[in-house]
């Protein structure tokens, strides 16, 4: 078993699937106070709402106590501490770290330097596994199998991390996958190759409407002003894909809206009311994830 | 014509002889030439049937692990490498590109952890493509050859 959670892909299929079914006991039971003699570390260096409140609600609800920061403003970072000498001296502190940071590749280094795990909550545009693994859970619940799905990936292709990951993580499982995207936003040519070494299919489009009655998930994204250098091109397609609910009409009973939030205009507000809209209900699985995952890499694999 | 050689012959030691004239100061940057004892000569901008204007390096009585040698692939991949004694050349040597290389290429991605704190760079090379490609260890970004910088350790 992995000692840290760093990229989705140093999780073999076996270890994704542990990490589900934990989830899932944890969900039918989720006061599990297993943890009470632990101390989690959960350290922010970039702002974040939904993924720190949902590690600290799960460790919380491990029965583990948390320390840390929420903006590095406060810390001796701003002292010019090294990334290096922020973590020895909280793996001295804590049995575990969740960290965020706005570099990519810290918590691939942390994860060097720290003597205990290491959760990378999501480290600038790179890798945030966590996300992925709730992803997964969601799929799982929601069409009760992971394989043989038929996926849809909209919006933001180029930046956006979390399509990335979870094209990775889901190729264990043969999927089908159909990308809608403008040209400027398209998946990047090392994604399509890594499906094409595997064999799997995928099919590009421009149009929302292709394909939309013929998936088993449709996984939106917001187009992300932050990862843009060019404003021109931020403005040109930030609006580009709206979701509203009357294109809902034909599409698959089983079909289930992702999305892994903040939303703006990419879904309307009158999908919300939808039996497909699952985005809220997929945040809330992420602290029955997250509590498998803080559980597994703490070295407990049964509860 | 009597051919003069422009960087005179060693007894025994390297050669390295078909390095890009561009990148001599990079190769003796790469093997810490300048910290060497040994006696070094070497020429720039010499006529080069193959790449226009070259560089040579003779270096006496010193002779390079692979892993050492290699580490010059990336920049000079068609460097040729001779290994002389007695003034014969005895071995030609061929570089290839290591696997994994640490501490010599920079990162090209700007948000890479490796380009705001003192840490050593790590890539994997990847396989299968004509083109030199690095792999960051950190950020998982590629760094191919057109934006490949030394780092000047030395």
């Amino acid at each position: 078993m992995s000692k840290h959670l760093i990229s989705i892909h140093d999780f073999s299929k076996e270890e994704i699937l542990r990490v589900l079914s934990l989830a899932a006991e944890f969900e039918k039971n989720p006061s599990r106070p297993i943890f009470s003699d632990k101390v989690v570390a959960s350290i922010f260096f970039e702002p974040s709402t939904r993924t720190r409140l949902s590690f600290e609600t799960a460790a919380n609800r491990l029965g583990a106590r948390v320390i840390g920061f929420s903006d590095a403003g406060n810390t001796s970072v701003t002292k010019g501490e090294t990334l290096k000498d922020t973590i020895k001296m909280v793996s001295n502190y804590a049995d575990l770290i969740v960290m965020r940071h706005p570099l990519e590749g810290s918590a691939r280094y942390a994860s060097e330097v720290s003597s205990v795990p290491v959760i990378n909550a999501g480290d600038g545009a790179n890798q945030h596994p966590s996300q992925t693994l709730l992803d997964l859970y969601s799929i799982l619940k929601t069409q009760g199998t992971l394989e043989n799905l038929k996926i849809n990936m909209v919006g933001d292709l180029k930046y956006g991390r979390t399509v990335h990951s979870l094209l990775q993580a889901m190729s264990h499982f043969n999927p089908t996958f159909r990308f809608t995207s403008p040209e400027e936003l398209k998946m990047p040519a090392e994604y399509k190759e890594f499906l094409r070494e595997r064999g799997i299919p995928y099919e590009e489009s421009f149009s929302l409407e292709d394909g939309i009655s013929d998936t088993d998930i449709l996984y939106m994204t917001r187009v992300q002003r932050e990862r843009f250098t060019d404003a021109i091109e931020y403005e040109r397609v930030k609006n580009i894909y709206s979701l509203q609910g009357s294109m809902l009409s034909e599409t698959r009973p089983n079909m289930k809206i992702l999305h892994p939030l903040p939303r703006i205009n990419e879904i309307a507000q009158d999908v919300d009311n939808s039996e497909h809209a699952y985005y809220f209900e997929q945040a809330g699985n992420g602290v029955y994830t997250r509590m498998a995952i803080i559980t597994i890499l703490l070295g407990v694999n049964q509860i | 014509m009597e051919k003069h050689l422009k960087v005179s012959a060693i007894k025994n030691g390297t050669v390295l002889d078909h390095i890009p004239a561009d990148q001599l100061f990079k190769v003796i940057d790469i093997l810490g030439l300048s910290r060497s004892e040994n006696q070094i000569t070497f020429g720039t901008n010499l006529e080069s049937k193959l790449l226009g204007k070259k560089s040579i390096i003779k270096i006496s009585d010193k002779y390079f692990e692979d892993n050492e040698i290699n580490r010059i692939a990336l920049i000079a991949p068609q460097a040729k490498i001779n290994i002389i004694q007695n003034f014969e050349v005895v071995e030609k040597r061929v570089l290839s590109v290591p696997s994994q290389i640490r501490g010599i290429a920079r990162c090209m991605n700007p948000a890479c952890i490796t380009n705001h704190q003192p840490i050593e760079t790590i890539f994997t090379t990847v396989e299968g493509s004509d083109e030199l490609k690095l792999l960051c260890h950190y950020c998982e970004k590629v760094t191919d050859e057109k934006n490949l910088k030394i780092i000047s350790n030395f």
